[in-house]
């Protein structure tokens, strides 16, 4: 019982997550796409962490701050893109 | 399993409410015309369901293995920190950029701000160039 709740959690999240994906896909503008990838990012990260309860592991804890870090340095550099044009600025402002 | 039933009952309760959570973001990412209705439907409830199933973690770890899974407040604090500035950069950037609202939206009050702010700084940049050519 608990472990079929939990696969079926599981199921329902890689559902959501393929919703997200045909958002990526289809996005009408770039920040759609920065939404969508930010929305699969979050979801990959409660399927790991599911996993690892079904699994009773550990050992699959680091891959959730990972993913964490990684999805928010994602959206930040690509907002930044969307509303400069650049991600590093050289020139000073004065 | 030597796991108590109340408790796999209580991991299951956040767990499933998590799930639910983001299954509904998901269908607010689906549906909604806009940018910004999007990120509203897609940023707040992807966090609280997140959330949510990081808690559900943290419950079954303390309650069967007895061990407080730091990595696990770890990560809660982050996504509770991060994911709104995420979803305000988003849609601070898209409204920079110029990504046009949906049809049926009413007022754009920001946009009135920013030309009436603009406005301001466009005068007095160029009542001080005046004054630096005299």
């Amino acid at each position: 019982m608990f472990h079929n709740l939990l696969y079926m959690a599981m199921f329902l999240l890689s559902v959501s997550t393929l919703v997200a994906l045909y958002r990526l896909i289809k996005g009408a503008t770039a920040s759609d796409r920065i939404l969508a990838l930010d929305a699969m990012s979050y979801n990959i990260i409660g399927i790991v962490t599911i996993l690892s309860i079904a699994l009773n592991t550990q050992n699959y804890l680091d891959v959730i701050l990972l993913i964490g870090i990684l999805a928010f340095l994602g959206t930040v550099a690509l907002c930044k893109y969307v509303e400069r044009g650049v991600v590093i600025e050289h020139e000073r402002d004065n | 399993m030597n796991m108590n039933v109340i408790t796999e009952w209580i991991v299951l309760l956040f767990i499933l409410s998590g799930t639910a959570l983001s299954l509904f973001s998901s269908i607010g990412l689906l549906r909604l015309p806009d940018v910004y209705t999007r990120s509203h439907a897609s940023t707040k409830t992807t966090t609280i369901g997140l959330i949510s199933i990081l808690a559900g973690g943290f419950a079954f770890f303390l309650f069967e293995d007895g061990v407080i899974s730091v990595r696990l407040i770890l990560a809660i604090i982050f996504v509770f920190l991060t994911a709104p500035v995420a979803g305000h950069l988003t849609a601070r950037s898209a409204h920079r950029a110029g990504v046009q609202l949906a049809d049926i939206s009413v007022k754009d009050e920001l946009r009135e701000d920013l030309e009436k702010h603009r406005k301001e700084m466009g005068g007095k940049e160029a009542a001080e160039s005046k004054e630096t050519q005299s």
